[in-house]
């Protein structure tokens, strides 16, 4: 593997993480991650959406005009999205209800338009697919450790199975409710922006 | 790079073309599996309502359909309130039939919120006989803030007192007026009084924090206070007069 693509492909997973670092995606990162299903869910949409939105722009990148270059590229996410939603919605009913208007959100998802206008429109399509690729699993990585750790902690579970039996049905953990609700996917997001500057002080900016 | 106002039209149509075309074969293609899980899961809301199904519990096909060979699913004639026997419900359109003047009633003013304009001649249930469950279920629907909401209610099998509601479509705003799906809202209809004596219509649904009379009035969602209003609108119509009133009636004189 050459130096580059490995840069396309580790980067995006800690010095550029679309949440962490660019912070961005951080409306469904809150909306999804109370329990881990959806988040894996919405990060395999994501994934999906994300890789081919890279490798149909990259490939019409020569073709599309400069003056609608913005509405074509978001014709074609739209497009992705659509098709992302539409399969859930035969084949996985169930998350597909609990992400509700998350996936039909990927459009507004600033990660996608990020990557189309910062990378796919000036690099070739095998590139432009990597790229997707890796900041689609920074963007991963990040949503399924907070559903983790708020499912875990909110709820005493791990995908719906009890790992931490709650004083509510006899057992010994009291939920942190706070995990439940919006605020605590902040708090979480935090901590890890925390712990990453901290292990790797040249991300920090000047003060 | 320069070009041509010809080739940029150009290139926008063929973009919207190969777009379309993408997303409505797949629509299309897709339609089967999507309308099975959406029947699958009307069914199971008629579940839930009755109490059959816990919250959150769910039921694949096979045992759906187990349980509902316990659920008669009736054509009743609103009028007279009679089941009519021999009718096949899953043949009948109410929607068709609600466009038809000759096959429905106007709605009165009163119900315009609601913005149901005419309701069928002819009405479904279901008579649930699952053990320890019994109920009537009947479907509702009615205008929220943003759209239609459709649900189902369920009864006592004297029509008398409400034994759970729930709503499986709405395009109600999530996390305001979608929480008509929250589990410890819907858990406040249970035991409500529905129809009082001379039927009238008891359940509704109050603005948030004012409910004086717990017998029958449930407290509505705060930050969404037309769509408790269309909830109670709708309730006040299918389960008044006008709909389900002489059904019910018959029940409570069983």
């Amino acid at each position: 593997m050459d130096k580059q693509t490995k840069k396309i492909l580790v980067d995006p997973l800690h010095v550029t993480n679309p949440i962490t670092i660019q912070v961005l995606g951080i409306c469904s990162a809150l909306a999804v991650t109370t329990q881990l299903k959806p988040a894996i869910v919405m990060s395999l949409a994501l994934t999906f959406v994300l890789v081919c939105s890279n490798t149909l722009i990259s490939l019409l990148r020569n073709k599309i005009p400069g003056s609608i270059r913005i509405i074509t590229q978001l014709a074609i996410i739209a497009s992705l999205v659509i098709v992302a939603d539409q399969i859930l919605r035969a084949y996985a009913f169930d998350v597909a209800r609990q992400l509700s208007v998350f996936v039909g959100l990927i459009i507004t998802n600033c990660i996608v338009m990020g990557r189309a206008e910062a990378f796919a429109m000036g690099n070739p399509p095998g590139k432009a697919a990597l790229d997707g690729f890796a900041n689609s699993m920074g963007y991963s990585l990040i949503l399924i450790t907070v559903a983790f750790f708020r499912e875990l902690l909110g709820s005493g579970k791990l995908m719906g199975h009890t790992v931490l039996e709650r004083t509510m049905d006899g057992g010994w953990y009291a939920p942190n409710g706070l995990m439940v609700l919006s605020p605590g996917a902040f708090f979480l997001i935090g901590i890890f922006i925390w712990i990453q500057r901290s292990a790797t002080p040249a991300l920090n900016e000047e003060a | 790079m320069e070009f041509s106002n010809r080739y940029i039209i150009g290139f926008s149509i063929a973009l919207c073309l190969a777009c379309a075309l993408v997303v409505s074969s797949l629509a299309v293609g897709l339609k089967e599996p999507q309308e099975a899980n959406a029947a699958l899961f009307k069914a199971q809301n008629v579940l839930r309502a009755a109490g059959v199904l816990e919250e959150g519990q769910s039921a694949n096909r096979e045992e759906v359909d187990k349980l509902f060979e316990k659920i008669d699913y009736v054509v009743i004639d609103r009028e007279s309130g009679q089941v009519l026997e021999g009718e096949e419900p899953e043949s009948l359109d109410l929607k068709k039939m609600a466009r038809d003047e000759s096959q429905s009633h106007e709605t009165p003013k009163e119900f315009k919120n609601t913005l149901v304009r005419r309701v069928p001649n002819k009405l479904l249930a279901y008579e649930v006989h699952v053990e320890g469950h019994e109920a009537l279920v009947l479907p509702i629907h009615g205008y929220g803030l943003w759209s239609n909401l459709y649900g189902y209610i369920a009864l006592t099998p004297d029509g008398r007192e409400v034994k759970g509601i729930t709503y499986y479509e709405h395009g109600e705003t999530a996390g305001l007026g979608g929480e008509v799906e929250n589990p410890s809202w819907k858990a406040q209809f249970p035991g409500k009084t529905a129809v009082g004596p001379d039927g009238d219509v008891k359940i509704t649904v109050v603005k948030a924090g004012t409910v004086k009379e717990p017998e029958y009035q449930v407290d509505g969602i705060s930050g969404a206070t037309i769509t408790s209003l269309g909830v109670a609108n709708m309730l006040q119509l299918w389960l008044g007069e006008h709909a389900y009133g002489p059904y019910l009636e018959n029940k409570r004189a069983n």
